[in-house]
């Protein structure tokens, strides 16, 4: 096949993908609702009763769940929207990484050389990490998260950011470029996952109804968002050790605080922070949940603006 | 690091709460206070903090060490500001006073936290696991499994073979393991500290040069050689190494075939000839492959192209004839150049005008390049008769013309036609000044040759740096402990030291084990003694691995 039919074949599985995406999203968003109005009808229910004198043909529906409901949905199991946004999810993932590997097989080399790429590769990286996460824990409340997540970067990513594949520059030639850019979407991928578990964090510590009291406590969640930001640390260290190899070579200094450099820079501190901030009283909970949250607005910020409008060497957006 | 209130615990201790400190007086009271102040970790996440913010001005304004022209321009678009961007040194922001003083109070801190803790960790290295608490109930994975006094012997083994360093208090065994953790925190603090001391001091030593090289041209490696060259503050012109390089020739590769990616460059390769210790050599630059000479590195940082030029003054005579580098403005390669002439002719000459290396036409008649190989080349130039101003001592760039006290003759409003040639060709300069001739054009590159010791040290510490992360993350902490209660029951239990998800899965695992292994010793059969575990087990326990919420 020629590069540019397997582009296109690329661009329509990517397509496919973000609207599976959006059918998970609206499931999981569905399963969400449904479990809130479950845990909000009893009380809807007793008003309803008590008023019950005047309206009581439509007290049978809404009173119905009542009686089952609280009991047969306890804490942590996943409704069934919820598996049905999973499946959902990982059908998409399954074309996604189908559009990803066409691109690569259409541009001959790995698919993340610039920023269309980039969003391609990182965002199927940011599922499959929650994806693959479910071998290890079931973190299906995130799935509202991760599937609108995928669904709005993607959505940018084609619209704002495609090009049609072309050549490496000289400066990208290099096997740098499969190890340092990869375990970049890797940390990504992670520290998205973490600053999910944040986001719910903060919000459960604000509110504990509705779907909400499904999830699991605000300390559990903190821990597996510390977990997965430790890891996404890791991959963030490796790739900024990486990447001031490659400068080495490339430009000849390992480190000239190049402005993606800086940024760089500034999210390993963010979360270096973090990391601290969970071993310090007066720290933990929702201080720290937001340097979480700060670390990843940080690496948007990296992706988007410091991309699109900062001058420097990673010139590399194609656009 | 340095947990403030006991430094007996471990780092990624949640610090207990501080007893109530009353600062004394005096000065070495204060002083001791401050330094406490300084070292907790507190202090250090607000300095980390501080610091991440304070590298954002950075990537905003232009930076001397990474985008020098950018500052240039930034100072000429701003000159209401340059007395701001002086007086805050944005233009110098990572060698700033105010960006030095928070990493430097940083490592400050960071000092004051590692060395009482490595002196702690050395004796915790020694020193044997704890008591047993009275307690085990209490503790993280409580159970109890079948076993008494005479057990325990196989429970040390055990424990043992899981890398736990053990100790005997009456009928228990008291485990510990992961010193690796600490250790791995440690060194990371210490090649943190390693990076910033080797990149302080070894950069001073180093150098780092550029040299335009036009094909066939070439250098020797001394400092009068270089178009531009900063060093370090204790580099000696006579650590030089002696070498020199010759550009025999510049191959580019472009994209022909992609439609969308027509011109995009695929190649930059430098053909060199090396001289070094007498003895010549050919070899390569590439993009992605420099080169190394003699402890030094070159790189091919950048290529243009540079028109030969030769002019004959009236009488036919040439008194002009050299290669000028001109600078790409664009992908297409669309070049610009000037090119002066203080003597020769009857009045000094200034030319000024691009070089298109694929020239086409555009509507409005003027030129464009097309694309950056050299399919259609011409060069096109306008002229200036005049004073070129190089006499009064004024250093004058030679990418820039000074046409104040010229008349410009050829091209713009002169009312005669730009001087535009194609390779071989010749026409008169208008006022009769003689001719111009385009004889042919060559490549040219940019070599930089670029020394820095610290390289290699910066390097190893860096994988010392990372390996010590990943300990220091990784590697669980706990101390376990195993405990005849005298009623045919061993009781076992686990303590986490900092992060520790897989704690109770661990109890679960030594209690497998030490049934395991008792059946073995005992002949049982395994199965009959896994049912014993569920039966004794201590409390009801959900089949995976979960998490206790901290209370």
């Amino acid at each position: 096949m020629p590069p540019a039919e397997l582009d296109a074949w690329s661009l329509l599985l990517v397509y496919s993908a973000m609207a599976v995406y959006t059918l998970a999203f609206v499931a999981y968003a569905v399963d969400v609702a449904r479990r809130s109005a479950a845990t909000a009808v009893p009380e809807e229910a007793r008003e309803l009763v008590g008023a019950g004198a005047s309206g009581a043909p439509a007290t049978g529906a809404p009173a119905r769940p009542t009686a089952s409901a609280p009991a047969t949905a306890p804490a942590g199991r996943p409704g069934r929207g919820a598996r049905i946004g999973f499946a959902l999810i990982v059908i998409a993932w399954a074309l996604h990484l189908g559009g990803a590997v066409m691109r690569g097989l259409a541009a001959g080399r790995v698919p993340w050389a610039n920023m269309y790429e980039f969003a391609l590769t990182g965002v199927a990286v940011i599922v499959g990490v929650f994806v693959l996460s479910r071998l290890w824990r079931d973190l299906n409340f995130l799935g509202v998260f991760i599937s609108g997540l995928a669904t709005v970067f993607l959505g940018v990513a084609t619209v704002n950011f495609y090009v049609t594949p072309t050549p490496l520059p000289p400066a990208l030639q290099s096997y740098w470029l499969v190890i340092h850019v990869f375990v970049a979407t890797l940390a990504t991928g992670f520290f998205a996952l973490g600053s999910g578990l944040s986001v719910l964090q903060l919000i459960k510590e604000r509110r504990s109804s509705g779907f909400l009291r499904a999830l699991p406590s605000t300390v559990q969640l903190e821990d597996l968002a510390y977990r997965v930001g430790v890891i996404g640390f890791i991959f963030w260290t490796f790739t900024l050790i990486a990447g001031a190899i490659w400068a080495e070579h490339a430009w000849g200094r390992y480190w000239g605080w190049d402005t993606k450099e800086v940024w760089t820079f500034v999210i390993w501190v963010i979360y270096a922070g973090y990391i601290h901030a969970r071993a310090t009283r007066g720290w933990r909970g929702s201080r720290s949940a937001w340097l979480q949250l700060v670390g990843f607005a940080a690496i948007i910020f990296n992706y988007s603006v410091v991309n699109l409008f900062f001058k420097g060497l990673h010139a590399y957006s194609g656009l | 690091m340095s947990p403030s209130s006991d430094p007996l615990r471990p780092g990624d201790h949640v610090d207990s709460a501080a007893a109530p400190s009353q600062p004394p007086l005096g000065v070495r009271g204060w002083a001791r206070f401050l330094w406490r102040q300084l070292t907790s970790m507190r202090t250090a996440i607000v300095l980390l903090l501080l610091l991440a913010v304070a590298a954002i001005p950075g990537s905003l304004v232009p930076q001397e060490s990474s985008d020098p022209n950018g500052v240039i321009q930034v100072r000429a678009d701003n000159p209401e500001l340059v007395w701001l961007y002086d007086a805050l040194s944005l233009h110098d922001v990572y060698s700033s006073p105010w960006f030095s003083a928070i990493y430097i109070l940083l490592f400050t801190s960071l000092v004051g936290c590692v060395v009482p803790r490595l002196a702690h960790h050395w004796k915790a290295m020694r020193a044997k696991p704890p008591r047993t608490p009275a307690r085990l109930s209490r503790l993280v994975g409580f159970q109890t499994v079948p076993g008494d006094a005479s057990d325990l012997d196989r429970a040390e083994r055990v424990l043992r073979r899981l890398g736990y360093r053990t100790a005997r208090y009456g009928e228990s065994v008291s485990a510990e393991r992961g010193y690796l953790r600490e250790t791995g925190n440690l060194l990371f603090h210490i090649s943190m500290l390693g990076l910033l001391l080797v990149i302080g001091l070894g950069s001073g030593f180093g150098y780092d040069g550029q040299r335009l090289l036009v094909e066939g041209r070439g250098f020797a490696n001394t400092l009068s050689s270089y178009d531009s060259f900063s060093s370090g503050q204790w580099f000696d012109e006579g650590s030089l190494e002696p070498f020199a390089v010759v550009l025999d020739d510049l191959e580019v590769e472009y994209e022909t075939e992609n439609r969308d990616a027509i011109g995009a460059p695929l190649d930059f390769t430098a053909l060199v000839s090396v001289t070094e210790d007498g003895a010549e050599r050919d070899a390569q630059i590439k993009v992605n492959e420099p080169l190394g000479v003699a402890g030094a590195d070159l790189y091919l940082i950048s290529n243009g192209y540079a028109p030969r030029v030769s002019v004959r003054d009236a009488s036919g005579e040439v008194v002009y004839d050299q290669y000028t580098p001109f600078l790409a403005q664009d992908d297409a390669m669309t070049s610009l150049g000037v090119i002066k002439l203080p003597d020769g002719l009857e009045e000094q000459l200034g030319l000024r005008g691009f070089f298109y290396p694929t020239a086409v036409p555009l509507d409005t008649g003027a030129l464009a390049s097309a694309y950056p190989d050299l399919a259609n080349p011409v060069l096109s130039l306008q002229a200036f008769a005049g004073d070129l101003g190089l006499d009064a001592g004024i250093p004058r760039s030679v990418y820039a013309l000074e046409t104040d006290e010229m008349t410009q003759i050829a091209g713009g409003d002169s009312g005669t036609d730009a001087l535009t040639l194609a390779p071989g060709q010749t026409i008169d300069i208008p006022g009769g000044l003689g001719t111009i001739t385009f004889e042919d054009v060559r490549r040219y590159g940019v070599i930089e040759v670029h020394v820095d010791h610290t390289q290699t040290p910066v390097f190893w510490i860096t994988v010392l740096l990372f390996a010590s992360l990943l300990a220091s993350l990784l590697v669980p902490r706990r101390r376990m402990w195993v405990k005849a209660v005298g009623d045919g029951r061993l009781e076992l239990a686990g303590l986490a030291r900092g992060e520790d998800p897989t704690l109770e899965r661990a109890v679960d695992d030594l209690a497998r084990r030490l049934v395991d292994e008792g059946s073995a010793a005992r002949g049982d059969d395994a199965p009959a003694a896994t049912d014993a575990v569920g039966a004794t087990a201590g409390e009801a326990r959900p089949a995976g691995p979960t998490d206790r919420p901290r209370e």
